[in-house]
C-alpha cells in the first residue's frame, strides 16, 4: 500500500480550518459559530497527527489528546450557555449577547 | 546577673500594660503604688546588672544581649537588642533611681486627681522609653526610645489638658522637638550609609578609619537632635513652657532624665566626635556656653518658682554640653549625674511648697516658708547648696570638672563659664531667700491681685518628704563618687573609661593651678550667695537692680520666634502648602487620571461582539505569523 505524502494531510487541515475561522466570522448562529471552532480546533488535531506520523514522534497524538479534553470541556460549558440564552431569548444571535457587555 | 539586663525596662512595661487594663480598677492608691514598685523592681535589676558589670574585667564590660531581629531587610538589618556598658549602666541606675523616687512622691503630689491611674501609666511608659533610649544597642532603638519620651513628655505637660496654656504647651514641646528629630533621623541614615549599620558595636569600632567630613556631619546632626531633646539655645523654647505639666513630671523628665538623652547620645558616639573635624567639638562647647549664659541671665528675673528652675535647667544642661565639647565626657556624666539627684530634688521641694501654698507658683507670695515646712526647707537648701557649687556638696565637684575642663580647652570659655556658675549661685539664693526666708507675703498684693481664699500653708504628707531626704541626701555626698584628690578616687572616670575609647581629653594643668581654679569657683559661688542675700535678705540695693523687664521676658526671643512664626513664617509655611497641593499632590492625582482616562479610551474597544473579538484573534494570529516567516526568510 503506497504511503499517502504528509502534505495532503496538511493541505486538507489547513483548509478545514480556513472553513472553520471563515465561518466563524460570518455567521451569526452560535450553534454554527461553536461548530466552527470545534472544526478549527480538529483541524489542529489532523496536523498533529500528520506531524506525529511523519516525524515518528508520539509527542504530537499526545497533544492530540490534550485537545479533545479540553474541547469536550469547552462544549459542555458552552452548550450549556447557549442553551441557557435560548431559553431567554428564542432566536438569538451571536451579536445579540453583546448587550451582556459590561 | 549582667544576662538580666532585659529585666530593666521589662519591668515599666509591665507597669504599662497593666495600668492599661486594669489602672481605672486599681485606683487610687493602688495604681500608684504599683507602678512605684514596678519602677523599684526595674532599679533592683539594674542594680544587679550593675554587679555582674563590676565582676567582670575591665575589658569584658561591653554585654550585648540580642532577643529579636526586628528589621530584616536585605543588607540592612536591625535588632531589638540591649547593650549594658558602663555608660548605659551608669545611666540606668540613676533613671530608675531618681523615679522610682518620684513616683513615691507622686502618690502624695496627684491625691485626689480624676486621672489619678492615667498619671502613672503616662510615667511608666515614660521610665520604659527612657529605658530603651539608653540601653538599645543601635541608633533605631535608641530612636524610639527618643521618640517615646517625647510623646510621653507631650502627654504629661497637657496632662490637665482642660487649661488651653498645658495643651499648647504639650503642642510645642512637641514640635520643637521634631526640628531636632530631624537631626538625628539624617544622622542615623548617614551612619548606616557609612557603616553598613546602626549597631553601636559596629559603629564604634568602625569609627576610627572614617572619613573627617563625615564625621563632623554625624556629629552636628546628632547635636542637633542633642539641642532639641536637651533644650540647648536655639531649640530651648519649649523647656520652661512644660513646666505647665505637674510637678513631678517637670523633676522627673524637665530636669533629671529625659533632657539627659543628649548628653548620653553624645557622649555614646564619642569615637565618631574624635574623628570630626576640630571645629565641630567647638561648636558644640560654644552653642552649650551660650545656653549657659543666656539660660542663667533670664533666671535672674523670673517671678514662678518653676521657670527659675526650669531656666536653670537649660543653664546647667549648657555646662554639659561644654564639658562634651572640651572633650571631658566623665565631667559631663558626673554633672548629668548630681545634676539629676539635685534638681530633681528642687523640683519636688518646689512641687512640696507649691502643694503646701494652694498651687501658688509666684514667689512674691512666698516668704519664712521655713518655719511652718521645716523638712521641705532643709532638704531644698541642700540642694541649693549643691546647684550653687558650695563645697562640699555634690554640685561643686562636678561643676569644678567641667570648668576645669573649659580651662584646659580655652580660657575665655572658661571665665564666661565661671560668670554662669556665679549667676547660678545668684538666682538659686534668691529663690531660697524669697521662699522660705524674709517676711510672710502670703497674702500679698500683686499687680493689684490678692488671692482668693486665705492662705495657710502646711508641710507635705510623708510619702512626698522620704523622696525629698533621700535625693537630700544624693545631692550632699553624691560627688563622692568622683573625687579629684587621687587617681584612685576617680572613681566614675575609672568605670567609665571602657565606653569612652580612651577619647576622654587628657587636662594639661599643674596641681597648683587646679587648686587656684577650685578657689576661684567657690569664691564665685559664696560671691553670688551673698550678692543675693545683699539685695533679697537684707534689702540693701532694691531687686530691680538686676531683675530687668527683658530678662524676665527672656530677651524677647521666645516672643520673637512666635511673632515669626506667626507672620513672615506663616507664609513660608503657605507657600510650602501651595507647592505640595499644587506640585506633588498633581503629579500623584495626574498618575490617577492618566490611568482612569486611557482606560475609558481602551475600553470603546470592547465592543461585546463576538465576532469582533474574533476578528482581533485572527488578525492578530495572521500577524505573529507574518512576522515569523519575515524573521526567518529575510
Amino acid at each position: 500500500m503506497p504511503e499517502v505524502d504528509a502534505a495532503y494531510y496538511l493541505i486538507l487541515a489547513a483548509m478545514l480550518f480556513s472553513i472553520g475561522a471563515f465561518g466563524l466570522l460570518v455567521r451569526r448562529n452560535p450553534l454554527v459559530m461553536f461548530m466552527c471552532v470545534e472544526l478549527m480546533l480538529n483541524a489542529v488535531n489532523l496536523t498533529f497527527v500528520a506531524f506525529s506520523r511523519d516525524l515518528n514522534d508520539v509527542g504530537g497524538q499526545v497533544n492530540v489528546f490534550f485537545v479533545l479534553v479540553v474541547a469536550a470541556a469547552e462544549v459542555v460549558v458552552g452548550l450549556a450557555i447557549i442553551v441557557a440564552v435560548m431559553r431567554h431569548r428564542p432566536g438569538a444571535t451571536a451579536d445579540d449577547l453583546s448587550v451582556l457587555r459590561g | 546577673m549582667v544576662e538580666l539586663v532585659w529585666l530593666i525596662p521589662a519591668f515599666p512595661l509591665l507597669g504599662f500594660l497593666v495600668l492599661l487594663v486594669a489602672g481605672r480598677k486599681l485606683g487610687e492608691p493602688g495604681a500608684g503604688i504599683f507602678a512605684t514598685l514596678m519602677m523599684g523592681g526595674s532599679f533592683l535589676s539594674a542594680v544587679a546588672v550593675f554587679a555582674g558589670l563590676v565582676d567582670r574585667n575591665e575589658s569584658d564590660r561591653f554585654y550585648e544581649l540580642t532577643l529579636f531581629e526586628w528589621i530584616p531587610s536585605g543588607d540592612f538589618s536591625v535588632d531589638v537588642g540591649f547593650l549594658a556598658d558602663p555608660l548605659a549602666i551608669t545611666m540606668t541606675l540613676f533613671i530608675t533611681g531618681i523615679a522610682t523616687l518620684i513616683h513615691l512622691y507622686s502618690i502624695g503630689y496627684m491625691h485626689g486627681d480624676a486621672n489619678f491611674s492615667k498619671f502613672f501609666l503616662y510615667l511608666n511608659l515614660f521610665a520604659f522609653s527612657m529605658l530603651m533610649l539608653v540601653l538599645g544597642n543601635n541608633l533605631l532603638l535608641t530612636f524610639l526610645g527618643w521618640e517615646g519620651v517625647g510623646t510621653c513628655s507631650y502627654l504629661l505637660i497637657s496632662f490637665w489638658f482642660t487649661d488651653e496654656a498645658n495643651a499648647s504647651a504639650g503642642k510645642k514641646a512637641f514640635v520643637t522637638n521634631r526640628v531636632g528629630d530631624f537631626g538625628f533621623m539624617i544622622a542615623m541614615f548617614l551612619a548606616f550609609f557609612t557603616f553598613g549599620s546602626i549597631n553601636y558595636g559596629e559603629m564604634l569600632s568602625g569609627a576610627p578609619g572614617m572619613a573627617a567630613g563625615t564625621a563632623t556631619a554625624i556629629t552636628l546632626l546628632l547635636f542637633l537632635g542633642a539641642a532639641g531633646k536637651s533644650a540647648q539655645f536655639p531649640l530651648y523654647l519649649w523647656l520652661p513652657d512644660a513646666m505647665a505639666g505637674p510637678t513631678p513630671v517637670s523633676a522627673l523628665i524637665h530636669a533629671a532624665t529625659m533632657v539627659t538623652s543628649g548628653i548620653y547620645l553624645l557622649t555614646r558616639v564619642n569615637p565618631i566626635i574624635a574623628q570630626a573635624n576640630g571645629w565641630a567639638p567647638d561648636i558644640i562647647m560654644w552653642v552649650g556656653l551660650f545656653t549657659a549664659l543666656f539660660a542663667a541671665s533670664i533666671a535672674v528675673a523670673q517671678k514662678d518658682i518653676k521657670k527659675v528652675l526650669a531656666f536653670s535647667t537649660v543653664s546647667q544642661l549648657g555646662f554639659m554640653f561644654v564639658a562634651v565639647g572640651s572633650g571631658v565626657y566623665v565631667a559631663a556624666i558626673f554633672h548629668m549625674i548630681t545634676h539629676a539627684f539635685f534638681k530633681a530634688l528642687l523640683f519636688l521641694g518646689a512641687g512640696s511648697v507649691i502643694h503646701g501654698m494652694h498651687d501658688e507658683q509666684d514667689m512674691r507670695r512666698y516668704g519664712a516658708l521655713h518655719k511652718v515646712m521645716p523638712v521641705t526647707a532643709f532638704t531644698f537648701i541642700i540642694g541649693w547648696l549643691a546647684i550653687a557649687g558650695v563645697p562640699p556638696f555634690s554640685g561643686f565637684w562636678s561643676k569644678d570638672e567641667i570648668l576645669l575642663g573649659a580651662y584646659n580647652e580655652n580660657k575665655v570659655a572658661w571665665v564666661l563659664l565661671l560668670v554662669a556658675a556665679v549667676m547660678t549661685a545668684f538666682y538659686m539664693s534668691r529663690l531660697v531667700f524669697m521662699t522660705f526666708f524674709g517676711p510672710a507675703r502670703w497674702d500679698a498684693e500683686i499687680d493689684g491681685e490678692v488671692p482668693e481664699h486665705e492662705i495657710h500653708p502646711h508641710e507635705s504628707p510623708k510619702t512626698m518628704l522620704l523622696p525629698l531626704v533621700v535625693l537630700a541626701g544624693l545631692a550632699a555626698a553624691g560627688g563622692a563618687m568622683n573625687l579629684p584628690f587621687t587617681h584612685s578616687l576617680k572613681r566614675l572616670e575609672i568605670w567609665l573609661e571602657p565606653s569612652l575609647f580612651g577619647n576622654e581629653q587628657h587636662i594639661n594643668v599643674a596641681a597648683g593651678t587646679k587648686w587656684g581654679l577650685a578657689i576661684i569657683a567657690v569664691v564665685g559661688a559664696l560671691s553670688g550667695v551673698a550678692g543675693a542675700a545683699w539685695i533679697y535678705l537684707k534689702h540693701k540695693a532694691p531687686a530691680s537692680l538686676v531683675e530687668k523687664p527683658i530678662m524676665e521676658a527672656g530677651w524677647g526671643y521666645d516672643t520673637a520666634v512666635s511673632n515669626f512664626m506667626g507672620g513672615s513664617g506663616r507664609k513660608a509655611f503657605d507657600a510650602t502648602t501651595r507647592f505640595d497641593e499644587t506640585i506633588i499632590d498633581g503629579v500623584v492625582n495626574g498618575a490617577g487620571s492618566v490611568v482612569k482616562e486611557s482606560g475609558t479610551l481602551l475600553a470603546k474597544l470592547q465592543t461585546g461582539y463576538v465576532r469582533s473579538s474574533a476578528v482581533g484573534i485572527a488578525g492578530g494570529a495572521v500577524a505573529l505569523v507574518v512576522y515569523f516567516l519575515a524573521r526567518t526568510s529575510f
